[in-house]
């Protein structure tokens, strides 16, 4: 085939203007690389000027009180200029830990049998259901703790677990009769952090070997000890990263969260009390946070926390996932 | 295969049939497998509950003038009005944070294809828009506010649109590497054969891939249209229908929650009816991207 050949058929497929040379050419293909370049070191820039960012509007903040007496401390008196975030933390990690300890297993289990065990035909239909549990946004999943879950924490859960293991432990009393707290905010989270993990297991799960099942198969194991094996060997770790970001998501969730939680900054003793997660803290007080001295450099250290625990925890799941896939 | 995974593959399917007669085998399969469906039911019973709850609590309070009208001056008092400032802001802000999104994250996603393939760079960018994509609303919406007080904003449509645009960026990006993923590399190899440039490639794959990139578009409409963490602190929220680029407006979901809040059941139930909307508004979203990518399916050669 000639040039002149080529270049018409480039032509014909819409590829090449017609008419155009071939510097001008050559000109737009450098022009838009160094552009489309530049795009790609935004990207990686834009963490970076994020972290910096909200790492400088709550300097003076940890200048004024310090990051050790800043994490440790459990006064929260803003307006007598006394800032501790340890309630807001321990909230959050006890509504994200309850949340992990309702979702994780079912949603395993859900990954792996969408991956292993359905057909294209099924798999069809049972993905976007996921899928829309994704979709659906905070606020909805929030609405329905407050009209579903929290009622039937008040008037059915809260007292048949306060009478069945509350002697055992303070850890199950009944503490708040009103049922906003941290397991009402727990279940809401496992709901919106399943479909993460089932993606991800599923993925994961998909990306094993062929020949590896093959070979189980071949040699006689059942399907449930072919996916054991698969699980053991080739998809723990990426298994385990889909745990890992499904607890950033919930570490982050914000309106949902704050909808059903309670909202009482103390650090959470029982499965029933209200708890004061970070993001609730950030949401709740924007408005009054320019109003009162070092205020607004708080709530940014809150978010600074935020960020980097979702950063790291994000990072090593993401880098684990990539590698399993092979993604280039 | 490694010496390491044939060990255990032996390991694996020798053990049972030492120790485990066939029957307990196929027991101990139907019995994980039962788990299994039952954990699958589980979910799609939630979801169902869900939007059984939002619906059933929703309609009662919906009305033409919730729709057509915006809150009068007694609104969360229990007053006449609706929630269209609420609904207009919302399109308004998802649709802006769409299209600014897409402006960057096109030619990132063209780029990871056509000109940066199989690169270093690519996959710190696909590592970067991943974590990206797990960093929550409300820090994005932390940030927009610290870059609004920086450039001496107030909280406006802009600077909502431009947070939000953060938040969908990473989203769209993906979502796009994703569907150019799925053309054929034949197209690419056949444009480079023929001695197209690399961008001339990467304008035939943007066509291949024009059914993909309307339902990625569709999906970054409706997260954008959900998330309210990130424009709660920049975009405001107004009683007005959306004025211009510089004026605070409302959105669906802060419509919801602010109205959720007010003590008046007559103002609550109109939240349930703000989120019956959003939720219709969500799944009329979600069901339009299912179906273009399934269109898009029958038209790619895999």
């Amino acid at each position: 085939m000639t040039r002149e050949e080529s270049l018409t058929l480039l032509t014909q497929a819409g590829a090449v203007k017609r008419g155009a040379t071939m510097w001008r050419r050559r000109l737009l293909d450098a022009v838009a690389d160094a552009g489309m370049r530049t795009m790609q070191w935004l990207v990686i820039l834009l963490l970076l000027v994020m972290t910096v960012t909200l790492l400088m509007r709550s300097l003076p903040i940890l200048r004024q009180v310090g990051a050790l007496e800043l994490l440790r401390s459990h006064a929260w008196h803003p307006m007598a200029g006394r800032f501790g975030l340890a309630p807001f933390i321990a909230g959050s990690i006890a509504v994200t830990v309850v949340a992990m300890a309702i979702a994780v297993i079912p949603a395993i289990f859900c990954g792996v049998y969408m991956a292993e065990y359905t057909s294209a035909r099924t798999r069809a239909w049972l993905k976007p259901l996921i899928d829309l549990l994704v979709g659906i946004p905070s606020v909805v999943y929030g609405l329905w703790g407050v009209l579903f879950v929290v009622p039937l924490i008040r008037d059915r859960i809260g007292p048949a677990v306060d009478a069945a293991l509350g002697p055992m432990s303070p850890f199950f009393r009944q503490t708040n009769p009103s049922g906003y707290g941290v397991l009402a905010a727990g279940v809401v989270l496992a709901l919106m952090t399943f479909p993460l993990i089932v993606a991800v297991t599923e993925e994961v799960m998909r990306s094993a070997p062929q020949q590896m099942r093959e070979t189980l198969l071949a040699l006689g194991a059942t399907r449930w000890e072919t996916t054991k094996c698969i699980v053991r060997h080739a998809a723990l770790p990426g298994v385990m990263a889909a745990v890992v970001l499904g607890f950033s998501r919930a570490f982050g969730e914000t309106l949902a969260v704050m909808m059903v939680v309670g909202n009482a900054p103390r650090a959470p003793t029982s499965l029933f009390d209200a708890a004061y997660p970070l993001p609730a803290l950030i949401a709740n007080n924007y408005s009054e946070m320019m109003s009162v001295p070092l205020y607004d450099s708080a709530l940014m250290a809150a978010a600074l926390i935020l960020l980097v625990v979702v950063l790291c925890f994000n990072a090593v799941a993401r880098l684990v996932i990539h590698r399993l896939t092979g993604q280039p | 295969m490694s010496k390491h995974l044939s060990d255990s593959i032996l390991q694996a399917s020798v053990r049972p049939a030492q120790s485990l007669h066939l029957k307990r085998r196929r027991f101990e399969e139907s019995v994980f497998l039962a788990l299994m469906r039952l954990c699958m039911l589980g979910a799609a019973a939630a979801l169902g509950l869900i939007l059984a709850v939002i619906f059933w609590r929703g309609v009662g309070a919906l009305s033409v003038e919730m729709l057509t009208q915006p809150p009068r001056g007694n609104f969360y008092l229990g007053g006449g009005g609706g929630i269209a400032n609420a609904i207009a802001g919302s399109i308004l802000l998802a649709s802006g944070a769409t299209a600014a999104a897409f402006c960057l994250a096109a030619p990132l996603a063209l780029y990871l294809h056509a000109y940066a393939r199989r690169s270093r760079l690519a996959a710190w960018v696909r590592l970067t828009l991943d974590v990206l994509w797990g960093i929550p609303s409300i820090v994005y919406g932390a940030f927009g506010f610290s870059l609004m007080v920086f450039l001496g904003l107030r909280a406006s449509l802009l600077a909502g649109v431009l947070t939000l645009s953060l938040v969908v960026l990473p989203i769209l990006a993906r979502t796009l590497d994703e569907v150019l993923r799925m053309a054929p590399p034949q197209l690419l190899e056949t444009g480079f054969a023929l001695g197209a440039t690399r961008l001339e490639v990467a304008g035939l794959l943007l066509r291949q891939a024009l059914p993909g990139l309307f339902t990625a578009l569709l999906l970054a409409f409706g997260r954008g249209i959900g998330d309210a963490a990130s424009v709660l602190f920049t975009a405001g929220y107004t009683d007005n229908l959306p004025g211009g680029l510089f004026s605070p407006v409302a959105s669906l979901p802060l419509a919801v929650f602010f109205q959720l809040s007010a003590p008046f059941p007559s103002v609550q139930e109109r939240a349930y009816a703000s989120a019956l909307v959003l939720t219709v508004m969500i799944l009329v979203i979600s069901l339009a991207a299912h179906l273009s990518m399934r269109r898009l399916g029958k038209h790619v050669v895999r």
